[in-house]
């Protein structure tokens, strides 16, 4: 009975340990989703990031024709939506923890990391249509 | 509601009286070292980093627009204020970088020993130095 409450848990959304969950104490709050997403998303990020400096240096001097046609293919346009993804969420996450550590008021707080997150979000959806754009309209 | 002794950094004498609460000097004081100062660096190159994405995603949306849109931003990213932030922005990229890999050793639970921080911790410092003069040189190689 209590195994198969356990394997319930497991599929919860929220990450808790074994002993929180059985106990029913710990923390209000979870950290844990956010703590592996940062840490994916910066493993994401060293094979995208180096892949996305190596182009731009074999591109340097290229014009604008010739570099809209490198983003257009397949390849590279699948390889920039998964950097911008990757970077984005990075981004997002990272500056969330500097705003909780250095706004101290409640509400000032959710305010700063809600602005944070909606312009990160439409920065993001600009890039990716971008992206998109180059890939289908070329 | 926030505490407003806490702003006020007050407290009360046993008799009631509202006293400044003294407060140890900390960052006057503290010698910095290796574990603090590229911590903190971490944090401003990834700020940094963050600004730089404003270039990057201009960069894209202008590179999508079409040819008269892609050479004002070329422009600018050869204008000498864009070449020092592009400058700017190669070192943040590359410090945070290594550093980055330096924090997953230790999410996987390698590399808190004394003299192993210290040392990554320098050669974190060494190979961002390095590697963005590489970078730059190969990319003016090419360029000019």
């Amino acid at each position: 009975m209590a195994m198969k409450e356990a394997m319930a848990g497991k599929q919860g959304a929220i990450m808790r340990s074994e002993l929180g969950r059985v106990r029913g104490l710990g923390t209000a709050r979870s950290g844990a989703g956010h703590w592996w997403a940062q840490r994916l998303t910066a493993a994401a990020l060293v094979p995208l990031a180096v892949w996305f400096v190596i182009s731009l240096l074999a591109h340097l001097g290229a014009d604008g024709a010739a570099m809209a046609r490198w983003a257009g293919r397949p390849w590279n346009s699948v390889l920039l939506l998964a950097l911008l993804i990757a970077l984005f969420r990075h981004l997002a996450l990272g500056l969330q923890v500097v705003i909780e550590d250095y706004v101290h008021s409640e509400g000032a707080k959710l305010v700063s990391v809600a602005a944070m997150k909606g312009v990160l979000a439409l920065l993001w959806l600009a890039a990716v249509v971008a992206v998109l754009k180059l890939a289908f309209a070329g | 509601m926030q505490d407003v002794r806490e702003a006020l950094m007050a407290g009360r004498a046993s008799d009631g009286q509202l006293v400044r609460r003294p407060l140890s000097p900390h960052l006057q004081v503290y010698r910095p070292q290796i574990t603090s100062t590229l911590s903190i660096l971490h944090r401003i190159t990834g700020i940094g980093l963050g600004v730089g994405t404003l270039l990057l995603v201009w960069w894209l949306v202008a590179l999508a627009s079409g040819a008269a849109a892609f050479a004002a931003v070329q422009w600018f990213v050869a204008s000498w204020v864009g070449l020092v932030l592009l400058f700017g922005w190669t070192v943040a990229l590359l410090f945070h970088f290594c550093n980055g890999i330096r924090h997953l050793a230790w999410d996987a639970g390698y590399g808190f020993e004394k003299p192993v921080y210290h040392a990554s911790g320098w050669a974190v410092v060494g190979v961002s130095v390095v590697a963005s003069l590489v970078v730059w040189a190969v990319g003016l190689a090419i360029w000019w």
